[in-house]
């Protein structure tokens, strides 16, 4: 009954058409590769490589082979005899041949501060040194038979760690080894990052607050003025983010253009003038005005293409104007709402330059640490720092793609 | 957007109420960038407007700031402006060596990003392209991932790049390659997002008539494909264009003294000593944006046209 369908040359039809759309898979395919392993190879890899950094330091295992010997050979909990003494003579002796006490140190340095400086001193000095060796240790420094010290080195012993991590979950590790939370003056790198992500949190508010009515103005708007109005948003969309950040300088300093101006017409006083800038409020501030374009951008797209009529039917049916923005107008405008308010905050979160030039002490963001480690070299704590924000990022990036979709992504 | 007739006081009131906060608004956005314009001809070392300025007394304004970008750097300044003078500053100016290399560094960044992401543009915009949802994330990520990841990313891998394959073959850091490399990633992501949304809009058919017809692939791709895509192209180019134009980070980790761009120069500026030439810069930055905008724009238009998409 069921005869099979064969093209003209005889095949069946259905395998030459599977072999066919194989064949467009594979030419479609092809035409993405190039950038692909471009994107991968200079992109992904490097991050990849980057990220490694936080569980790898080898600054005290490959100088310090003795010691590590002794703690694989020893339990966590053993006192430091002796022979452990012995060894750590042996590696000072040879971290001071090779000048790598301070590669050393700064690893320990990382658990316990302030035992660099004990590894450079004690390198120094390690020649001199005659046994019994735990009472030459404690003549120079009495901190080397404290159990905190020798629970470091242990810590760090091992190339593979997770104490980067460890020290930016603002945790440290007690004498015994187990995990103790820092003093709660010293929890610097939680209360940043939930710092970070309020603040984007209040820029992604006051843009949709701002934005909205805009928004709605262009959308409204007849074409020819709308398009008007919409270069005073493009404009800056498409000027230098620092031109941005210097002008705003200009305007919110001291003696700035907006202080002048207050002044000039007697809102403050001369020697009251605002403290706009080098705080959190300039951070605010400048932070929103680079962002508004694109929560206003994707709200535009949305709003423009609401039918007018939905709003007259229910004014018609007896809602009052608030009735009709809260349950017809404001629904239909919720896709532009979530595709600007994730976009905005995405990118606030990650906002590097802005704080650092206009943010001073207290206007700093997750960023601008990671970046402070990376200017002290502290390069496995930068690589910690950026790992916890990226998986923060890229759980936004893919709730964006979920609710949103990247390829409505546009731009002016 | 008219008030209807059946509006009632306290809507009229709320109407406009409305309309201030949308020109306040409009205000904040565009005012600090026409603000840099008339401050950069400030006669005095100030931010602010000087009551000279206020009374648009002329001797309240000159192009000093101006003078002093092409200046800065040289090794005689002062000398009469003849040949040797105009050699000296295109040589040796700061400012002038800044803009050669931003320029030299976004022309090529730019033709990478452009030529790669048209390719691969066209790809992604087929509907039998295989995990295109997981590769267009990839793609469009450099956008998404701050900007401080990507350049200590780039900054360990560029230092030592086939370290990764346990050799040693030289570093991208302080070279011009590198910092190329690095600004063509950040702008890949805009090229895809202009063409793919010109792509969106295509006729596929047009390729199966132009086929039909007897064009080979690659003359159905230059005379017909091509011309279609081409505003968005353009318009993609510029995203990527300004994007290294204007980017510092990457130049702040990957750069040498040899690669200091604009950017990288105003960035110095305004964490050491913020003078008006940075304002003036900044003068000239705006023009530049404002002409590419308007390319963009008549682009924009250009292309909705050919596309057959009426209105904005």
């Amino acid at each position: 009954m069921a005869q099979l369908l064969t093209t003209a040359d005889g095949r069946p039809l259905a395998e030459a058409l599977a072999q066919a759309q194989a064949k467009s898979r594979r030419r479609a395919f092809l035409l993405v590769v190039p950038l692909l392993l471009f994107v991968l190879v200079s992109f992904v890899l490097p991050i990849g490589q980057m990220l490694h950094r936080s569980v790898y330091h080898d600054g005290f295992s490959a100088n310090a082979p003795a010691l590590v010997a002794w703690f694989a050979a020893n339990p966590a909990g053993t006192e430091p005899d002796e022979a452990a003494f012995a060894a750590l003579t042996e590696d000072l002796r040879g971290m001071q041949a090779n000048r790598t006490a301070g590669e050393a140190g700064t690893r320990v340095n990382y658990i316990l501060s302030e035992s660099r400086s004990m590894f450079t001193r004690a390198a120094r000095e390690a020649g001199d040194l005659v046994p019994p060796y735990r009472d030459a240790f404690e003549a120079l420094d009495p901190r080397w038979v404290q159990p905190a010290v020798w629970q470091a080195m242990r810590s760090s012993s091992s190339a593979y760690t997770t104490d980067f991590y460890v020290v930016s979950a603002d945790f440290q590790r007690a004498d015994d080894g187990s995990l103790v939370r820092v003093p709660e003056n010293r929890q610097i790198y939680i209360y940043l990052f939930v710092k970070t992500f309020l603040l984007s949190g209040l820029i992604t508010l006051i843009c949709l607050l701002i934005g909205f009515p805009v928004a709605h103005l262009l959308a409204t708007l007849p074409m020819a003025k709308a398009n008007l109005l919409m270069i005073l948003v493009l404009l800056p969309f498409w000027t230098s983010l620092l031109v941005r950040t210097t002008s705003w300088m200009a305007l919110l300093q001291g003696e700035g253009v907006i202080n002048d101006l207050l002044v000039w017409i007697g809102a403050v006083a001369e020697d009251g003038r605002l403290r706009m800038i080098n705080n959190q409020t300039g951070t605010i501030i400048v932070m929103t005005h680079i962002l508004l374009p694109f929560m206003i951008l994707p709200l535009y797209s949305v709003m423009r293409v609401i039918p007018p009529s939905y709003a007259r039917a229910a004014r018609s049916l007896g809602a009052t104007s608030w009735t009709t923005f809260r349950r017809i107008y404001l629904p239909q405008t919720l896709p532009g709402i979530g595709a600007g308010s994730l976009l905005v905050f995405i990118l606030a979160v990650g906002y590097y330059i802005t704080p650092a030039l206009v943010g001073g002490a207290d206007g700093q963001l997750f960023s601008n640490m990671i970046a402070f480690h990376m200017d002290n070299s502290n390069w496995s704590m930068a690589a910690a720092l950026s790992a916890m924000l990226l998986v923060g990022v890229l759980i936004l990036y893919w709730l964006y793609d979920r609710l949103v979709g990247i390829d409505r992504l546009k731009l002016g | 957007m008219a008030l209807p007739t059946y509006a009632d006081p306290l809507e009229r009131l709320w109407h406009r109420t409305y309309q201030v906060i949308c020109v306040l608004v409009f205000i904040f956005l565009i005012s600090p960038i026409l603000i840099v314009i008339p401050l950069s001809f400030n006669v005095e070392p100030y931010f602010s407007f000087t009551e000279k300025m206020v009374r648009l007394d002329p001797a309240g304004y000159s192009t000093r700031w101006y003078d002093m970008l092409l200046t800065f750097g040289m090794q005689a300044p002062d000398v009469p402006r003849d040949g040797s003078w105009l050699a000296d500053m295109w040589e040796n100016s700061t400012w002038v060596n800044a803009a050669k290399n931003s320029v030299i560094i976004g022309f090529w960044a730019t033709i990478l990003a452009t030529v790669l992401g048209t390719l691969a543009a066209l790809g992604l915009s087929r509907p039998e392209m295989p995990y295109r949802r997981t590769i267009m994330a990839i793609l469009i990520s450099p956008m998404i991932v701050p900007i401080i990841i990507i350049a200590t990313g780039m900054f360990f891998f560029f230092s030592n790049p086939c370290g990764v394959i346990g050799l040693e073959c030289g570093r991208l850091t302080s070279t011009y390659l590198g910092v190329i490399l690095a600004h063509t990633i950040l702008g890949i992501p805009f090229v895809i997002i202009t063409v793919t949304a010109t792509l969106s809009g295509f006729d596929q058919s047009l390729i199966r008539a132009a086929q039909s017809l007897g064009a080979n692939p690659r003359t159905t791709f230059f005379k017909v494909v091509m011309p279609l895509i081409l505003p968005g192209v353009i318009s993609g180019a510029l995203f990527a264009f300004v994007t290294s134009f204007d980017e510092v980070v990457a130049v702040l980790f990957i750069a040498g003294p040899e690669q200091q761009t604009i950017p990288r120069q105003m960035w110095n500026g305004i964490r050491e000593q913020i003078s008006p030439a940075i304002l003036a810069v900044a003068t000239i930055l705006v023009v530049i944006s404002i002409a590419l905008l308007t390319t963009v724009e008549l682009l924009r238009r250009r292309s909705d046209r050919l596309r057959g998409v009426t209105g904005r």
